[in-house]
């Protein structure tokens, strides 16, 4: 269940889409992300190129069943849905929620996995964080787009506790273990397979919420998928399920109850609340009246693009001031370190820096998320910042600095009067564009938690099961945070074509 | 002591070839002096030198009480002091682009000097209308024409006061009547507290208005008056 970021998914399901024109018609085209692992699809340890887990054997399940042959194909888990709708696959396997909008959205099988809802905590807080009402004022983590996420939001106004969304389901727990957050809610699959892995985490029995794994088609496929419940409700009726579930280790006594009741043709709710009343999702509104419920949080987390943006860009400048400075007028051994500062943060991604900060670093300095990413960002653009300068200094005419010079100004009062007013004016342009792409940039803060406008529309559109909307929405507002920036570069540019004194 | 500046067997040399070879004048207080010569003899080079921009290889500077040497970067407070003997206007003028005329010529005195902003503009102004340019204080550089650009970088070198101005090429960029212009100004500027050293390829210019004139031939000065 762990996610990509947003451009490496939309490389990952072009790559797919090419691929899937190649196939031959009597394959069942089938998606998962094998990032999720065991038990769910994880690449097969003996034969990377193959997959394995309890998604890849109900996959194949269902091809027999439906006398196809199954052919796997790589999508992100937060993009599965989209690359259904789209017909890059027709079925998406890979622990995909039971949740209103996805019925709504999408034409979705029965369930064939009940889930429960389960609070982690570290050992010591087992007695004392039970529940999510024991949570108050507390953070609690969980992968963003799922339903544990949905309910953490609403706990957010019931309990007053602090949702935090991660991109994958391990550093939630990471995280717990290393304080920066007090209890974490995830499914019990996922729960019980870190609490194998890591010490110091306790399960909480009692259940917040029940719901279940369903298989996710297009509406346009309604018949293969009535099909595909055929062969689950027979697997469920010999037995084959329970076989597969428990090769995996995860059999419990919740399957035998789901399964009567699906046997039976009973309807089976999305999602049963255990803890909480009102429903999860936004199914039962409109779509205009889900979208207008999120706006308010659009613009908090534009708010938080745009202050992160502010900050990090003052910092980058400051810094990238002082490494030209020393790149122009320091000796040899600073100039050396300083460009080899600038090589190393421009020749690796900002990606890894972000995660080197604030996981890789965890153990020497604890950062709290927003200033992880305010120095990640901060230091990453610092260096293209100071590459900027670096040429407008070395672009003022050395004429004026000798002027400046037999004048009997020292070098410091030739930069700062002579040299840095018009290196300036020359970096104003090539600033700006930094700082339009630094605000979408900030967007990969995201992989630390930080809730920013990007993150927030994508947890908006998997909630909605759309993203049209949102991401209409979401362009919107970056446009009407990078226009008046560029209106306003202009108008500085123009002032300063006048004399300044 | 009437000698403002004595340069004695300046050598120079770039890359292994010869640029100066064995320089040698001096110039009495007062006075207009040429420094003329062919193309390349190294004519720019010898104000660059004597204003501190280069280093020299051999001989010595000698500017009132101050001595440059050769070799490596003069030291700090010789510098200091060797700038508040020497301006230099250069020949492409290299005014401060981003700053008004009024505030090329304030600049120094009030960073460098310490002059108060007021006192500052009204010398300034002053110089502006000495120099016949007063209505040019608030234009940019870009937007003065070559005698006028010429004219504020002169007001520039004069805010400082120097006791030795060097100009280099004053006259490339004027036409014939405007270089009398520059004579007679140049002339009015030089007396017993300034001295005024300029490199020209004018042979007439250097005759009507030069007090002395100093030849670089084949590597060497001439002397004559």
């Amino acid at each position: 269940m762990r996610r990509f970021p947003l451009s490496l998914g939309c490389f990952a399901i072009a790559l797919v889409f090419l691929g899937a024109r190649a196939s031959a018609t009597q394959e069942l085209k089938w998606a998962g992300d094998p990032e999720g692992g065991a038990p769910f699809v994880e690449a097969d340890p003996s034969d990377p190129n193959k997959v394995t887990g309890f998604d890849v054997e109900i996959a194949e399940l269902i091809a027999k069943g439906v006398s196809r042959s199954p052919r796997f194909l790589f999508v992100p888990y937060g993009s599965i849905d989209q690359a259904i709708q789209r017909g890059t696959a027709e079925i998406g396997l890979s622990g995909m929620e039971d949740t209103p909008a996805r019925r709504a959205a999408m034409a979705t099988t029965i369930p064939y996995y009940a889930f429960r809802e389960v609070l982690a905590v570290r050992d010591a807080d087992a007695g004392a964080l039970r529940r999510l009402s024991d949570l108050k004022g507390r953070r609690v983590g969980t992968l963003g787009g799922t339903i544990a996420y949905e309910i953490l939001l609403q706990a957010e106004r019931r309990h007053g506790l602090e949702a935090v969304s991660y991109d994958d389901d391990v550093h939630p727990y990471s995280d717990l273990l290393l304080g920066r957050v007090d209890a974490v809610l995830l499914d019990n699959v996922l729960a019980e397979r870190r609490r194998k892995s890591m010490s110091g985490i306790t399960v909480q029995p009692a259940p917040v919420a029940t719901s279940h794994y369903v298989g996710v088609l297009a509406p346009r496929n309604a018949s293969l998928r009535d099909a595909a419940n055929e062969v689950l409700r027979t697997a469920m009726r010999d037995g084959t399920l329970e076989r597969i579930f428990r090769k995996w280790g995860v059999w419990n006594d919740d399957q035998p109850a789901l399964y009567a009741k699906l046997i039976a043709r009973q309807p089976v709710p999305a999602v049963t609340l255990s803890e909480a009343d009102g429903s999860i999702g936004v199914a039962t509104l409109s779509r205009w009246q889900a979208s207008l419920r999120y706006v308010p949080s659009l613009i908090k987390a534009a708010g938080v693009t745009l202050v992160l943006s502010c900050l990090s860009m003052a910092f980058a400048v400051t810094l990238g001031v002082l490494i030209a400075s020393g790149r122009v007028y320091g000796t040899t051994l600073a100039r050396l370190a300083l460009t080899g500062y600038v090589e190393l943060m421009r020749g690796t991604p900002v990606l890894l820096q972000l995660f080197v900060i604030y996981y890789g670093l965890a153990a020497v300095i604890r950062l709290p998320a927003f200033a992880a990413a305010l120095l990640g960002l901060a230091l990453n653009y610092a260096a293209y910042e100071s590459e900027i300068y670096r040429g407008a200094l070395e672009a003022v005419p050395v004429g004026q600095l000798e002027a400046a010079r037999t004048l009997g100004f020292s070098e410091r009062q030739v930069l700062r009067l002579v040299r840095g007013p018009q290196a300036f004016r020359i970096a104003l342009a090539p600033m700006t564009n930094d700082f339009v792409a630094l605000l979408k940039d900030s967007s990969l803060v995201s992989v630390l938690t930080v809730v920013e406008l990007t993150k927030q529309t994508q947890i908006f559109a998997t909630n909605l099961g759309s993203w049209v909307i949102p991401g209409t929405m979401c362009a919107a507002i970056y446009l009407a945070m990078s226009l008046p920036l560029g209106a306003l570069a202009r108008r500085l540019e123009r002032r300063w074509r006048a004399p300044t004194g | 002591m009437n000698t403002i500046l004595e340069v004695r067997d300046l050598r120079l040399s770039r890359a292994g070839r010869p640029i100066l070879s064995g320089i040698t004048f001096s110039l009495s207080r007062g006075g207009v002096a040429a420094l003329m010569g062919p193309s390349g003899s190294g004519k720019t080079t010898v104000l660059r030198v004597i204003a501190g921009l280069e280093r020299f290889d051999g001989g010595t500077i000698v500017l009132d009480e101050l001595t440059l040497h050769a070799g490596a970067h003069h030291p700090r407070d010789v510098v200091k002091k060797l700038r508040r003997q020497v301006g230099l206007v250069f020949q492409f003028h290299h005014l401060f682009e981003h700053l008004s005329t009024l505030r090329n010529i304030t600049l120094a005195p009030t960073h460098v000097l310490g002059v108060p902003a007021g006192a500052a503009e009204r010398r300034a102004r002053e110089l502006l209308e000495a120099l016949g340019i007063e209505h040019r204080a608030s234009a940019l550089p870009r937007e003065l024409s070559g005698g006028e650009a010429q004219r504020v970088a002169i007001a520039r070198a004069l805010a400082v006061d120097p006791p030795l101005l060097m100009m280099d090429e004053p006259t490339a960029s004027l036409d014939p009547s405007r270089r009398n212009e520059l004579g007679e100004l140049l002339a009015r500027l030089s007396d017993q507290n300034r001295t005024i050293l300029l490199t020209t390829h004018d042979e007439d210019f250097a005759r009507r208005w030069a007090t002395t004139i100093l030849r670089i031939e084949s590597l060497i000065t001439h002397h004559s008056s």
